[in-house]
């Protein structure tokens, strides 16, 4: 049975889609349903996720041209990597607008620390129960997300020091 | 008291800033603080079409630009579901390995010279610049390379470029054992590297940390062995491992990787399928201008055996190599230069892979593809929406994982350690902030 599977026959309910496209094993959720899915990737023995390989997130505002239909704007990404196994999985959680919020997993995997501040960072997901949420490649007077498409690629916004 | 160190230091090679708390030279807590380089690589990606994206790629990791070219060619290739030469492949593996060679010069060379062995340094500095100068002979520059193409490379080898670099290899070995000679035997190397720094396995997986870093504490994982792609299943390699994780673990697996990756580039070299060098490539040569001249007033017998004479940028990407180092597609490749001249097929071809809203289409969908960089897994994550451009472009660079759990490694040493442990972690602030 492959990864997908057995999330697919764990959590009927929470899954909202599965596909693998060119090969990648990839489980869309609901964000409701995150902190169980994760603790059953990591925690059972014949998945055995002990790595969390990367974190991201993405805005799929106006995507496509608005052709393909999205009920959320953003999705946070999860790429796991199970070093036993040698398998990888692709979790994906959507996120509305109105509410950019997500639990955060970054007990479970430490790795997910500062990528979760990366995602909060570039796309102003708040992670809840992060223990340190703060920009994390920007600096702290930014205003914005930069990774959103509505913020233009080339608006600036130096950081003026203080006059000595 | 609170101490901090950077953005702008002799001892943090490039830029990052470390707020420590010390009790007496004890390291109580470290405060990482990183974005000092960040330059909107994945917002930049967005607004480019696909082939634009190389020459951001190579500032990612600018000390092995070409595993970064390499990583993001097989992730759009992914999304294609092309296949690329032989040739092709075995060009990528021995410039990723001399990359990789190059990196590990640097890393170690950098950290011996602030313990204060500065002979080490130019010694390994005059190594990679070996290494470099084959680089620069195929690619056509040093840093900045852009070399790989989506669908092949750039251009093809050199006719002596075997020799070349067999030559260059026994040089490169020669100044590791002059290397090892001084540093591992050197009291005050071994005694400042040995259980400084130190990170246990468990704590590194959870961290997320690949590479070397991991493999010194080890953990033996190498996306060469786990997931070979391109040729890596054909060779003969192994992957060096150490045990308890401290610097000098991550030091000896270093100089073991550097073995381990000059070994790769023999053996493809020996096994590299025979392209077309021996072509004549100074018979029948004729001006560009001149060739789109006689195309354009229709003389264009005899136009298919005649080479043209190429701005040196494009060297080795002549119709003859052309085939040979690039995949049969022609929506993705660039049909070589005699054809976009002498032809208005090729010429429309051409104009419909660079003009925007044209360009290269993956379909929907989404990849994502790792490969095994200098410091570790280097993944690329992109969602393609079908048009020219891609919708979003994530690297995940192996320095950062490494950098979150630097804290880890660094409280409980002394002030004097954090040097050897910063310089073993080699950061590249390019990857890390993009």
């Amino acid at each position: 049975m492959t990864p997908l599977q057995r999330v697919q026959e764990k959590f009927s309910q929470e899954v909202i889609e599965t596909h693998t496209f060119r090969g990648d094993e990839t489980v869309i959720i609901r964000s409701n349903a995150l902190r169980a899915v994760a603790q059953f990737l990591k925690e059972t023995p014949e998945l055995d996720f002990n790595f969390l390989m990367d974190l991201t997130a993405v805005d799929y505002l106006n995507f496509a041209d608005g052709q393909i239909k999205r009920e959320a704007r953003f999705e946070v990404v999860y790429h796991f990597y199970s070093l036993k196994h040698n398998h990888r999985l692709r979790l994906k959680v959507p996120i509305e607008e109105k509410h950019p919020e997500i639990d955060t997993i970054s007990d479970l995997w430490p790795s997910a620390n500062w990528y979760e501040r990366e995602v909060w960072d570039m796309f102003g997901i708040q992670f809840q129960g992060h223990p340190n949420l703060k920009r994390i490649l920007m600096y702290e007077e930014f205003q914005g997300h930069p990774l959103r498409k509505d913020y233009p690629f080339n608006k600036r916004q130096p950081l003026v020091g203080p006059v000595n | 008291m609170l101490l901090n160190v950077g953005p702008s230091h002799p001892a943090m090679h490039g830029v990052i800033r470390l707020v420590m708390e010390l009790e007496g030279e004890k390291v109580k807590g470290v405060d990482v603080e990183i974005g000092y380089l960040h330059r909107a690589f994945e917002k930049m990606c967005e607004t480019v079409m696909y082939a634009q994206c190389f020459p951001y790629t190579d500032r990612l990791n600018y000390v092995s630009p070409l595993i970064n070219n390499v990583g993001f060619a097989l992730t759009v290739e992914k999304l294609l579901d092309i296949d690329i030469p032989e040739r092709a492949k075995y060009i990528r593996v021995i410039m990723s390995e001399i990359s990789r060679v190059t990196d590990h010069l640097t890393c170690i060379g950098a950290s011996a010279m602030e313990l204060g062995a500065m002979t080490v340094f130019l010694y390994m500095i005059k190594a990679r610049e070996l290494l470099w100068e084959l680089v620069e002979e195929i690619t056509g520059a040093r840093l900045t390379i852009s070399y790989v193409r989506i669908g092949g490379v750039k251009a093809d080898l050199t006719s002596d470029f075997a020799d070349k670099t067999f030559k260059k290899i026994a040089e490169v070995r020669k100044v590791l054992i002059e290397t090892d000679e001084l540093l591992t035997r050197n009291r005050i190397f071994f005694d400042r590297m040995k259980d400084t720094g130190d990170i246990s396995a468990e704590d590194a997986m959870a961290y997320g940390i690949t590479g070397p870093f991991l493999r010194a504490s080890g953990v033996p994982y190498d996306v060469r062995k786990a997931n070979p792609y391109l040729i890596y299943d054909r060779l003969d390699f192994e992957i060096p491992t150490g045990t308890k994780g401290d610097n000098l673990d991550r030091y000896f697996v270093r100089m073991a990787e550097m073995e381990q990756s000059l070994r790769i580039v023999e053996q493809c070299l020996e096994q590299i399928p025979e392209g077309p060098l021996a072509a004549d490539l100074t018979a029948n040569v004729i001006s560009a201008a001149q060739m789109v001249d006689r195309a354009k007033i229709g003389k264009t017998e005899g136009l298919i055996e005649l080479q043209v004479d190429l701005d040196p940028t494009l060297e080795g990407g002549t119709k003859k190599y052309h085939t040979a180092i690039n995949a049969n597609k022609r929506d993705v490749v660039l049909p070589p230069k005699e054809e976009t001249y002498s032809n208005i097929e090729s010429l429309m071809n051409h104009f419909k892979l660079v003009m925007y809203g044209h360009g290269i289409r993956p379909p929907i969908g989404e990849a994502y593809f790792p490969v095994e960089g200098a410091n570790g897994e280097l993944g690329f994550y992109i969602v393609s929406d079908g048009t020219d451009r891609p919708w979003r472009v994530r690297v995940h660079p192996p320095c950062f994982p490494i950098m979150a759990a630097l804290p880890q490694c660094l409280v409980g040493d002394m002030m004097a350690d954090v040097v050897p442990t910063f310089g073993s972690v080699n950061m590249i602030a390019g990857e890390l902030d993009r």
